[in-house]
């Protein structure tokens, strides 16, 4: 009886005595403990962390939870106006954010602000668009989207397991600019869709379709980029990824502190850290996924080796030639997904 | 307070924790599912009522349909094909190996249970892959030219099933076949019969119960998984599991996946009462 009680007081005091406790409902490359152990460290807090995979996951979350249980949210860019919609976004002070460092490109101000209020701040980003083996596959066929249906490459193909970027994609493909994606052009949509999973091998979440293209079961990856790619170059450096001449997507996150956080001083502090170049450095470089800071002057902290996986100098001619990824409205995007279950049901 | 009375209270005591368990962790959440099944979704918003629409689009709609198609047709191979492995060894367990190493490859038997189902299923995608073990030894051994196409299809999903489920009712036959008495069989062999004839006309009927029971949790737990066809089969058809998940995770559509997981429920209440004859779960 003595003796678990024991452990327990043991485990107690072996515990670092944190005085406050921040959590946040993020992705998964924030669960790296090099990118929080030094926030933690510097506040004497202890930053509980909770994944989560799709808009609708985490904004469930919220929903079914009490004001005060989250303090930090992290989101699709393109989602924010929905958070804050829901009203799970708290406003952020402007003036006390990075954003004058950013890329301007990534200030995204027309997703992060809502009616002139400040609710989040990009954190990270990076595009999805033709990740590849350039020892298996021709190089400058990635280029060009209508190779992947010519047959050429049957069989070889894994499809990124998010509608929104390859709807996106197949939309570029067809010449459509993804912001132009309407319940009337959604049905132009549905044969190349279609085609392109006839000509794949499987539809793959993340882990997934780092593994398929890590043993070799897959050779192409529509919908991958550096996030999928960099994490594997250590083993194999033929990975490579390209935007093909139709264009490719831009992803985004955000970062915000959720409205009925008890300690919003320190989500703010969190969302800062993660913004500041030390804390963007490691959140680029995150052992889960890479991606591009949004805050230019992580450059200055970015090895060299870093920078080239991350494509850091080709960025500019990417950024021009890259869309962010649709926004639908709820029609819009019921009808997206059943056009994606009946794509994976083909 | 009379003694059967007395008695009948302390039972009633005793049974209270396990009743009040199961009201507040299965009936009351079952209660709230069935009710939000019902609802609908108007733009991203949960409106509450009586609206059977999830469950007439289930049933008129293919894509939705085709998925417990998908998940009846992988259940009945899976349970079929982990029967016929299992029973012969569990018979093997059972009366071949000596009483002193049972225990041991009892435990051979399950040391895959002791590994995370996730990692298993990723091992699985590995061994399977182009480039796995099966198709190097396949084609090391000259039997094919080009490797096989077994990752990320059905049969990668079965296989990883079959893996599972086999050590699954290995247990539950060895369980039965254990209790049998040696004096059965001695009994059929005296009256004549040989041991195709004893097996089939004694082993077999008295072992049913472990045999149905085994194929029962099969087919439950089969049915109602997510992991392993999501991470074998490659997304390239859905299961139940894996179309209330899409529900869940990407859509929010909370009421369709309620109705699909009613519908669940309903698909496994059947296989119940079809096998409650012989279920004997007392047996595990």
């Amino acid at each position: 009886m003595h003796r678990p009680l024991t452990a327990l007081a043991l485990v107690v005091l072996a515990s670092p005595g944190y005085a406050q406790e921040l959590n946040a409902l993020v992705w998964c490359d924030h669960t790296d403990p090099a990118l929080i152990a030094p926030f933690e460290e510097k506040f004497g807090v202890k930053v509980n962390l909770k994944e989560y995979e799709g808009t609708a996951a985490g904004l469930t979350i919220l929903d079914q939870s009490q004001p005060g249980d989250w303090d930090v949210l992290v989101i699709d860019a393109v989602d924010v106006r929905r958070a804050v919609e829901a009203g799970h976004l708290a406003e952020l002070p402007a003036d006390k954010l990075a954003t004058a460092d950013f890329f301007p490109e990534l200030v995204m101000a027309e997703n992060n602000t809502v009616n002139g209020k400040t609710y989040a701040v990009t954190e990270k980003f990076g595009y999805n668009t033709i990740a590849y083996d350039k020892t298996k596959v021709d190089p400058a066929d990635m280029t060009d989207m209508a190779t992947l249906t010519s047959g050429k490459y049957d069989g070889r193909i894994a499809i990124y397991d998010y509608y929104l970027p390859v709807l996106g994609l197949v939309a570029l493909g067809q010449g459509t600019a993804t912001a132009d994606i309407t319940a009337d052009t959604l049905a132009a949509l549905k044969e190349p869709l279609f085609a392109l999973k006839k000509a794949s091998k499987q539809v793959a979440d993340v882990v997934s379709a780092q593994t398929a293209l890590a043993t070799g079961e897959v050779d192409i990856m529509v919908g991958g980029g550096e996030w999928v790619t960099a994490v594997l170059m250590a083993d194999n450096p033929n990975l490579d990824w390209t935007i093909p001449r139709q264009g490719g997507l831009r992803w985004a996150q955000s970062i915000g502190v959720v409205a009925g956080s008890t300690q919003p001083d320190l989500a703010l502090e969190f969302v800062n850290y993660i913004t500041s170049p030390e804390g963007q450095a490691r959140l680029a470089t995150s052992s889960c996924y890479w991606g591009m800071p949004a805050n230019a002057k992580t450059g200055d902290l970015l090895t060299p080796e870093q920078k080239a996986t991350l494509r850091w100098d080709e960025q500019p001619g990417f950024l021009a030639r890259a869309q962010l990824y649709p926004i639908p409205d709820a029609a819009l995007d019921t009808a997206m997904q059943d056009l994606w279950t009946e794509m994976l049901q083909q | 307070m009379t003694l059967a009375a007395r008695e009948r209270r302390l039972g009633w005591g005793l049974v209270a924790p396990a009743l009040l368990w199961t009201l507040a962790f299965f009936v009351l959440p079952f209660v709230a599912m069935l009710a939000l099944s019902f609802a609908r979704m108007e733009g991203r918003e949960v409106v509450a009522g009586f609206d059977p629409g999830n469950y007439i689009r289930f049933f008129t709609d293919w894509t939705l349909f085709k998925a417990l198609v998908t998940s009846l047709e992988i259940t009945a191979v899976v349970t079929v094909v982990s029967l016929i492995l299992a029973y012969p060894l569990a018979a093997i367990i059972a009366f071949r190996v000596p009483q002193r190493w049972q225990r041991l490859a009892l435990l051979l038997a399950v040391l895959p249970f002791w590994t995370s189902y996730v990692v298993r299923s990723y091992s699985w995608l590995l061994v399977l892959g182009q480039n796995g073990v099966v198709n190097k030894t396949l084609l090391w051994a000259g039997l094919i030219a080009e490797p096989l196409e077994i990752a990320a299809t059905r049969t990668a999903t079965i296989i990883g099933f079959v893996h599972f489920f086999v050590m699954l009712l290995t247990l539950t036959i060895y369980a039965n076949l254990i209790q049998l008495s040696p004096n059965y069989a001695r009994a059929a062999q005296d009256l004549g019969a040989g041991r195709i004839a004893t097996f089939i006309h004694v082993i077999l009927p008295l072992t049913l119960p472990g045999v149905v029971t085994g194929a029962f949790l099969t087919f439950v737990l089969c049915i109602g998984d997510y992991i392993t066809p999501q991470i074998l089969g490659g997304n390239n058809e859905l299961t139940l599991p894996q179309l209330i998940m899409l529900q869940l995770g990407r859509s929010g559509n909370f009421p369709l996946a309620s109705a699909l997981s009613v519908i669940l429920m309903a698909v496994v209440t059947l296989a119940y009462a079809a096998s409650a004859r012989w279920l004997r779960l007392d047996r595990l």
